[in-house]
C-alpha cells in the first residue's frame, strides 16, 4: 500500500510511522518529514495557505494524493487533519475512519480501531474501498528518528482555481496563558463542575504553578463560562498526555476520559467516592476541593522547594 | 437568512460506562429502555442559528433530521425553543446508512427546502459514533465551502458571515460569504436554551415535513467502510484511595504517594 501522511504541524510527524511520502506546508515541516525519511517529503507553500489553510490544503492535499499515487493516506485527529478527512474522502470516493486509535494494514484491507459512544465501547472498522483516509489520534504512532539526508519536493499542480469564494482566516489569536502548554505539560491540573465557579480556577492555578503544570477544564466548567473553550480537555476538546493528570471536580465523563487516556497517571479529588472518574484513577482522594487544594499546595511547596 | 440546522437523535450520552452495553454480535449498543436525545453539538449548532436569526432581526431556521418516526421528538424540542420549520427525512435503520450517504440525503434535502437555504449547520460530530464526518460531507455534496469547529456566527454584511472556529491554541476568525456550511462545537456562548411552557406547546401544533429518502434521491454508493466489531473496552486501573482523618492529612498522604510513584 502506498502512504502518504499529511503534516501539517511538528505533532502530526508521528504519522510518519509506517512511511510513504509526506506533504507539508511549511519549509521547517517539509525538511524535518524530509529527514525522517518520508519520500517524497511534498512542500506547498502558498499565500493562499495563511488566507484560506482549510480550502487551500485540500487542494494541495489532493494533488499530493494524485502524484504520490497514494492509496492510504493518514491524516492527525486536530483541528485541521478532522476538517480535511471527511472531504479528502468525499473527493477521493474513499472509505474513511476518524478518531482512529490502532490500525493495521492486512493485505488490500486497514483494519481500524476506534472508540466510540463516549469511549464506552471500541468499534473495529475495515476500509476495503481502493482508497483509504485515516484520521489518527494523536499519540497512537510514534514519529520515526531523523536518520536521513533527504530534501523536500516542491509540489506543483495543485489547483486553487475559484480561491476567491474561499473563506478567509482574518485573524488568528492564541490564547495560550503563561507556563507550559496543555500539549506540552508534564502535569496537568484540570478542573471540572464540582469547581463551582469561575473564581476558584484561581485556586487551581495557584497548585499548578507551584508544579510547573498546565491548567485544564472540563466541557462542564466551559459551558459555564468559568474557562475559555481553548482550556477544554476531552474528546472535542485537546487530548492531552501528561506524566501526571490531577482532576479536581471532574465526575469523570466519558468523553472527558477520552481526552486523558493517554496520561500516564491520574489522581483525582472528588467529593463523590462513587464518580466514574475512580474507575480510571491511579490514585483517588476523596474530599471537598477547598479543604484539600490548601494544605495539598502547602505539601508540595514543601517537597519541591518551591 | 435562512438556515438549516441539522440535529440527530442519539443514546443519551450520559449512560455511565458501567451500566453500558453492546450486542457484540449486532455490533450495536444493547440498553434497552435507555433514553433517546438530541445530539449535544446539535443543541450547540441550533444555539447558534438561533443566535444569528435574533441578531440579525429576521430570516428563518430550518431543523432537519433523518431517522425513524420517533425522531420528530427533537423535532418538536427545537420547535419548542422557536426553530421555524421541521423536516425529516423518514429512515427507518439510519445506522445501516455510511456518512456519504446521509450526507447526501441532507444536501438534497437543503437543495429542495424554500426559501433558498445561506447557512447549513452540523454539530461537529454525533453524540453516538462521533466520526465527525457528516457535515463536512455535506458540504462536499453541496459543493459549497465549509468551516468546522466553530462556535458563534456574527452577520458581516453583504451576504458574509464573521464565524469564530476553536483551534487548539485558541481561535481563528473567518469571514465566508454564503451559502456555508458550519459545524459547530460548545463554548459558554451556544449552550441550548430552555423552552418557555408556552412554545412546548405550540411546538406540537406546528407541522413537521416528511420526505423519503426515495423523495430526495440523494444517497450515493457505499462508502467501502464496515464496522467489524463493537465490543467494550477493558479497563485494568484499580484505585488506590489516600486515607487520612483530616483533609490535610489525605493531602499529604496524596503527595508522598505521589512522590513514592516518582511522578512528582
Amino acid at each position: 500500500m502506498k502512504l502518504l501522511a499529511v503534516v501539517a504541524s511538528k505533532a502530526g510527524l508521528e504519522l510518519l510511522a509506517m512511511g510513504g511520502a509526506s506533504v507539508s506546508f511549511t519549509a521547517d515541516v517539509a525538511a524535518e518529514c524530509a529527514a525522517r525519511g518520508a519520500s517524497p517529503a511534498y512542500l506547498w507553500q502558498d499565500p493562499l495557505f495563511e488566507k484560506s489553510p482549510s480550502e487551500a490544503g485540500l487542494r494541495a492535499i489532493e494533488a499530493a494524493v494524485r502524484q504520490s499515487g497514494a492509496d492510504l493516506v493518514l491524516l492527525g485527529a486536530d483541528s485541521r487533519g478532522r476538517e480535511w478527512a471527511p472531504r479528502l474522502a468525499a473527493r477521493l470516493g474513499a472509505g474513511i475512519c476518524t478518531e482512529c486509535t490502532g490500525l493495521k494494514v492486512e493485505g488490500d484491507i486497514v483494519r481500524c480501531e476506534r472508540p466510540v459512544y463516549g469511549g464506552k465501547a471500541t468499534a473495529v472498522l475495515e476500509l476495503t474501498a481502493p482508497v483509504k483516509v485515516v484520521g489518527v489520534r494523536a499519540g497512537v504512532l510514534a514519529a520515526p528518528d531523523a536518520s536521513t539526508a533527504g530534501l523536500p519536493a516542491a509540489l506543483d499542480g495543485v489547483d486553487t482555481s475559484g480561491s476567491e469564494r474561499w473563506p478567509v482566516r482574518v485573524e488568528h489569536v492564541a490564547e495560550q496563558s503563561e507556563g507550559p502548554s496543555l500539549q506540552d505539560a508534564k502535569v496537568i491540573v484540570s478542573g471540572g463542575r464540582g469547581l463551582g465557579g469561575a473564581e476558584n480556577f484561581a485556586v487551581l492555578k495557584q497548585l499548578a504553578d507551584v508544579l510547573s503544570a498546565a491548567v485544564g477544564a472540563s466541557r462542564a466548567a466551559v459551558d459555564e463560562g468559568w474557562v475559555p473553550a481553548s482550556w477544554q480537555i476531552g474528546q472535542t476538546g485537546k487530548v492531552v498526555r501528561p506524566d501526571l493528570y490531577i482532576a479536581v471536580g471532574i465526575s469523570g465523563a466519558s468523553q472527558h476520559m477520552a481526552g486523558v487516556a493517554a496520561a500516564k497517571n491520574i489522581a483525582a479529588i472528588n467529593t463523590d467516592k462513587d464518580a466514574p472518574i475512580f474507575e480510571q484513577a491511579r490514585l483517588g482522594l476523596v474530599g471537598d476541593y477547598r479543604e484539600v487544594l490548601p494544605p495539598l499546595i502547602a505539601a508540595c511547596k514543601e517537597l519541591l522547594g518551591r | 437568512m435562512h438556515s438549516v440546522v441539522c440535529i440527530k437523535q442519539v443514546l443519551d450520552q450520559d449512560i455511565p460506562p458501567r451500566a453500558f452495553r453492546v450486542d457484540r454480535a449486532a455490533r450495536r449498543p444493547d440498553v434497552a429502555g435507555a433514553p433517546l436525545v438530541m445530539s449535544i453539538f446539535d443543541g450547540n449548532a441550533l444555539e447558534t442559528a438561533l443566535k444569528l436569526r435574533e441578531a440579525t432581526g429576521g430570516g428563518a431556521v430550518t431543523a432537519l433530521t433523518i431517522g425513524p418516526k420517533g425522531a420528530e421528538e427533537i423535532l418538536r424540542k427545537a420547535l419548542a425553543v422557536t426553530a421555524d420549520n421541521a423536516v425529516l427525512i423518514a429512515e427507518g435503520d439510519l445506522d445501516a446508512l455510511g456518512a456519504a450517504e446521509r450526507a447526501g440525503l441532507i444536501a438534497a434535502a437543503v437543495r429542495r427546502t424554500e426559501p433558498k437555504v445561506d447557512l447549513v449547520l452540523c454539530g461537529r460530530q454525533a453524540g453516538d459514533w462521533e466520526s465527525g464526518q457528516v457535515g463536512s460531507m455535506v458540504a462536499e455534496a453541496l459543493e459549497w465551502p465549509c468551516v468546522t469547529f466553530v462556535s458563534q456566527i456574527t452577520d458581516a454584511g453583504s451576504g458574509r458571515l464573521r464565524l469564530r472556529r476553536e483551534v487548539e491554541d485558541g481561535y481563528e476568525v473567518i469571514e465566508a460569504a454564503t451559502p456555508v456550511v458550519v459545524t459547530v462545537t460548545n463554548d459558554e456562548s451556544n449552550v441550548l436554551r430552555l423552552a418557555k411552557v408556552r412554545d412546548v406547546m405550540m411546538a406540537h401544533r406546528k407541522p413537521i415535513t416528511t420526505w423519503s429518502a426515495a423523495d430526495l434521491d440523494g444517497a450515493r454508493g457505499a462508502a467501502g467502510a464496515a464496522v467489524t466489531d463493537l465490543f467494550i473496552p477493558e479497563k485494568s486501573s484499580k484505585c488506590e484511595f489516600v486515607d487520612g482523618k483530616t483533609a490535610a492529612e489525605k493531602a499529604t498522604n496524596l503527595v508522598r504517594r505521589l512522590r513514592e510513584m516518582k511522578v512528582l
